[in-house]
């Protein structure tokens, strides 16, 4: 096994090469710069740096990354480049050049000329970035006007075109809502490069969308770059996609740079702590390890914790047979037409082991979760807990079995009531429940708070000064309270920064370990799926299309569906030394 | 949506049919013979009483009075008010000069109170924002009569900028007046409602996407900030034409216009059934017009309503 650190995504270093031919010999100027730039919002509480001492270099056609956890200052720090801080944001310290002009207090009208023809930007969301009350044609026309180029509809269709949407000129009379996320992101793509622009801002631009919708939208537009030559300022606060995509990687961290340098010397040594952690947790990293330390025949236990405590015994805890869920679709005319959500799903859980349910959005796979926590009634099929099919529970019998199966949700924001606090919060269930007297509760629940690693003295606290790690620990506890026996957990660690990701779903990992738990875990991430899941199944389009351990579906996707899930796992292009980890 | 056109004009029949009969049967509930108010002071001698119960039905029981009535008004006719004259020449003498005070009306308060609105929403927070903001407090909060009399008396008998009062023709100088008072409120409120919707939109990601396209901040205001605020604010116009229409009983009262309020003011005074009845069912009707217009608009503003 040879050790060497290559690229597989080594086109993009051949590619600086051919851009940067052209430039005169000597040292190129670079198309970007910010030098010790400082950014503060005034808040009413006084002014609040986000941004300090920023330090960086875009050479033209070069992509380079910037990347950190949700407030790092990463966002702030490319918008300044382009003038669209929010009303109380200003550059307070610094400058920002951008090819060789100093734009840090440039005019309006100067910003105005430079945004769209030399500065291009794809925002994050694609849902909320396009005017919804205009056509997509006349939104991308409107940008080719302000600049100065030609707008007539075939122009129009082609920078649409161009961006992969296919059938551009009729798509172009259609309005936002009649658009997929990913078309979207494809029109906002196109509107970003209308102009063709040397450098381009794109601001997490998939990481709103399916796995595999986000590598065709990157990849298309690795090319699109790629044959322009513009210059990518790319911002993810995931670690692999900025390694696989990008020449250079910018760490940020409470708005700080905290480390910069080429994508893959950064992952393979990282100096500052908080970039070491960052390596150490990224799931797609992670995911890539396990795979790179398989092929030199490393044990991969002590890489990570699967919770499958082999040789346990064996029993299926749930068994789900032919589960299929019918939803009527309301029609005109008070017509209706069936929509099968869930087609004949049957898998099952074995007691103290983790099983995943994988796929997109609209696979379905969250109304299983919901049948199986008995929040939506089967259309036909059997859930069998523990040999009883709860289909067919009665009142008091459905009572008894939901303190045995217990939700953990995605958002962490959304599923803690806010007038609660977390004492009464995770307290709720036991009183629900009747379980002890108020004594034995407020013991019970302070040694919950202390499983999830939460201080005691958080009880009295509300949910809006909890950060989204917190919340979710005490999702956690609350699922928790009632000594459940399976935690369905539907997309519970989404929302959370890659860090406080891997520290949940370590939590989860001890957890199982100590309590003997079952997981249902529902999920659109398969790096995660990797981590923490002994057996997978995969749903396509309500159908389950593939289902064995994980190391099999892994190593042995056996449907075309399961290979382009797994290779759209961003730093699947990376190779990595064992000892890398 | 021609079909939907069609189904919200059926529409129109439920309502006018429950919108006369409630009507109709709460005139018939009134205290008091009609024929007094006919009469006058003098009163009639009983075979004139028995006369006049005769000839507007009013000796028969209240089904046969509404069925006659509802007959009427399917031959278009409306029949005759208690002092003997057409209805349906009172309501086309009245009613332009209620449309016309309407439309200036409204035209006034979206006009004055979109731009106000849009003027306070761009700069949240600082002076303007904040007087115009006070001042929209005072107009609401102060009775419409208050108002009323206060600008007739300052800038009427005082200023004698324009008359006091409306003569019989109803020009548009003189109504420009009672048009200001009667838009002062929804002015104010249209205002706030711009406001609001312009401050939402303002920070929403699209218009950050308009801003980086290259845009020029003009564009970006009237494109993508002020289209999408304006649906709100469509929808509570269109509401507020419907209740123009039906002529405001304090402001023609004040200014003496001639009008639909002032008209509809005295039949119910006259205890005048046939009147009272017939101008409330067009009220309704127009109101209803005035619905149906809002929502036609509405979807045109905003592609993602579809009716079908």
């Amino acid at each position: 096994m040879s050790h060497s650190i290559s690229n597989e995504g080594g086109r993009r270093a051949a590619r600086t090469a051919t851009a940067a031919a052209p430039a005169p010999a000597g040292t190129p100027q670079p198309l970007l710069e910010l030098r010790d730039l400082a950014i503060t919002f005034t808040t009413s509480n006084g002014d609040v740096p986000a941004v300090r001492n920023a330090h960086l270099t875009v050479m033209p056609g070069e992509t380079v990354a910037i990347v950190g956890e949700s407030g790092s200052g990463k966002s702030t720090t490319a918008l300044a480049a382009i003038g669209l801080l929010p009303g109380n944001g200003r550059v307070s310290h610094g400058s920002i050049i951008f090819d060789g002009e100093d734009i840090t207090h440039a005019s309006e009208k100067r910003i105005v000329e430079l945004r769209g023809s030399s500065i291009g930007m794809v925002p994050q969301d694609p849902m909320s970035n396009l005017n919804p009350v205009w056509k997509i044609g006349f939104q991308v026309r409107e940008t080719l006007k302000a600049n100065g180029l030609p707008s007539g509809p075939q122009d129009v269709a082609k920078v649409l075109a161009e961006a992969g949407l296919p059938d551009a000129a009729s798509r172009a009379n259609q309005y936002p809502h009649e658009f997929s996320g990913g078309m979207r992101q494809r029109a906002l793509i196109a509107i970003g490069l209308s102009c063709r622009p040397r450098l381009l801002i794109a601001d997490e631009p998939t990481s709103a969308l399916d796995v595999t919708v986000q590598r065709q939208i990157l990849d298309h537009l690795d090319t699109m770059t790629e044959e322009l030559g513009t210059a990518v300022l790319l911002i993810t606060h995931d670690l692999g996609l900025a390694a696989e995509r990008a020449h250079k990687v910018i760490v940020m961290y409470k708005g700080q740079v905290v480390e910069a340098g080429p994508a893959l010397e950064l992952l393979t040594n990282p100096r500052h702590p908080y970039t070491q952690k960052l390596v150490a947790s990224a799931p797609s990293i992670a995911s890539r390890r396990i795979e790179s330390a398989k092929r030199a025949g490393v044990e991969t236990e002590d890489l990570l914790a699967p919770a499958a405590a082999q040789g346990a015994a064996l029993d299926k805890v749930i068994e789900v047979e032919d589960l299929t869920k019918v939803f009527k679709i309301r029609g005109s005319w008070g017509k209706s037409t069936d929509f099968t959500a869930v087609d004949k799903v049957s898998f099952s859980i074995a007691r103290g082991t983790t099983t995943a349910v994988v796929g997109e959005s609209g696979s379905g796979k969250s109304t299983v979760a919901k049948m199986v926590l008995g929040l939506e009634g089967a259309s036909s099929g059997s859930i069998r807990f523990d040999g009883v099919d709860i289909t067919t529970l009665g009142r008091k019998q459905m009572f008894d079995f939901r303190r045995r199966v217990q939700p953990i949700f995605q958002d962490p924001y959304g599923s803690l009531d806010p007038m609660y606090n977390i004492y009464r919060t995770i307290e709720e269930p036991l009183r629900v429940h009747g379980v002890g007297d108020a004594k034995s509760r407020e013991k019970k629940v302070r040694a919950l708070l202390d499983q999830v690693a939460l201080p005691s003295s958080m009880m009295q606290r509300f949910p809006n000064e909890l950060s989204g790690g917190q919340r979710q620990r005490v999702a956690i506890a609350r699922a928790l309270a009632l000594d459940p026996e399976v935690v369905i957990c539907d997309e519970a660690v989404s929302a959370l920064d890659v860090l406080v990701q891997a520290q949940i779903l370590n939590l989860l990992a001890d957890l199982q370990a100590e309590l003997g738990l079952s997981y249902l875990f529902i999920t659109h991430d398969l790096a995660v799926v990797r981590q923490i899941a002994d057996h997978v199944a995969v749903m396509e389009k309500g159908k389950l299309v593939e289902q064995g351990t994980t190391d099999e579906v892994f190593d042995n996707p056996r449907t075309a569906y399961t290979q382009a899930l797994l290779a759209a796992i961003p730093g699947a292009g990376l190779v990595l030394p064992p000892e890398v980890a | 949506m021609v079909w939907y056109i069609a189904r919200r004009f059926l529409q129109l029949i439920p309502v006018f049919l429950g919108a006369t009969l409630l009507v109709y049967f709460l005139v018939f509930s009134l205290p008091g013979d009609a024929t007094a108010a006919i009469c006058g002071e003098r009163g009639c001698t009983p075979a004139v009483v028995a006369g006049l119960r005769e000839q507007y039905n009013l000796d028969q029981p209240f089904w046969i009075q509404y069925l006659l009535y509802l007959k009427g008004v399917l031959t278009f006719d409306l029949g005759t008010n208690f002092s003997g004259r057409p209805i349906a020449t009172i309501i086309a003498e009245v009613f332009p000069t209620t449309a016309k005070l309407a439309i200036m009306a409204l035209v006034i308060e979206a006009v004055f109170g979109i731009v106000f609105g849009l003027i306070a929403g761009l700069r949240k927070g600082r002076i303007f924002d904040s007087s115009v903001l006070v001042l929209s407090l005072i107009v609401i909060a102060v009775p419409i009569f208050v108002l009323g009399f206060l600008m007739q008396f300052l800038i009427g008998v005082k200023l004698q900028w324009t008359n006091p009062t409306v003569s019989g023709d109803a020009t548009f100088t003189e109504l420009l007046l009672p048009a200001i008072v009667l838009g002062l409120v929804s002015f104010a409120y249209v205002l706030r409602l711009t406001r609001t919707s312009i401050i939402e939109n303002v920070n929403a990601d699209y218009v950050r996407t308009a801003t980086a396209k290259g845009l020029s901040r003009r564009r970006v205001v009237v494109v993508h900030v002020l289209r999408n605020s304006l649906i709100p604010v469509v929808t509570f116009l269109g509401a507020d034409l419907g209740a123009l229409m039906g002529g405001a009983i304090v402001t023609e009262g004040i200014f003496n216009v001639n009008g639909v309020g002032n008209t509809l003011y005295r039949a119910v005074l006259n205890g005048d059934g046939p009147m009272v009845v017939s101008i409330v069912t067009f009220l309704i009707l127009i109101f209803c017009l005035a619905n149906l217009l809002v929502d036609l608009l509405y979807a045109w503003l905003d592609p993602r309503i579809r009716y079908a």
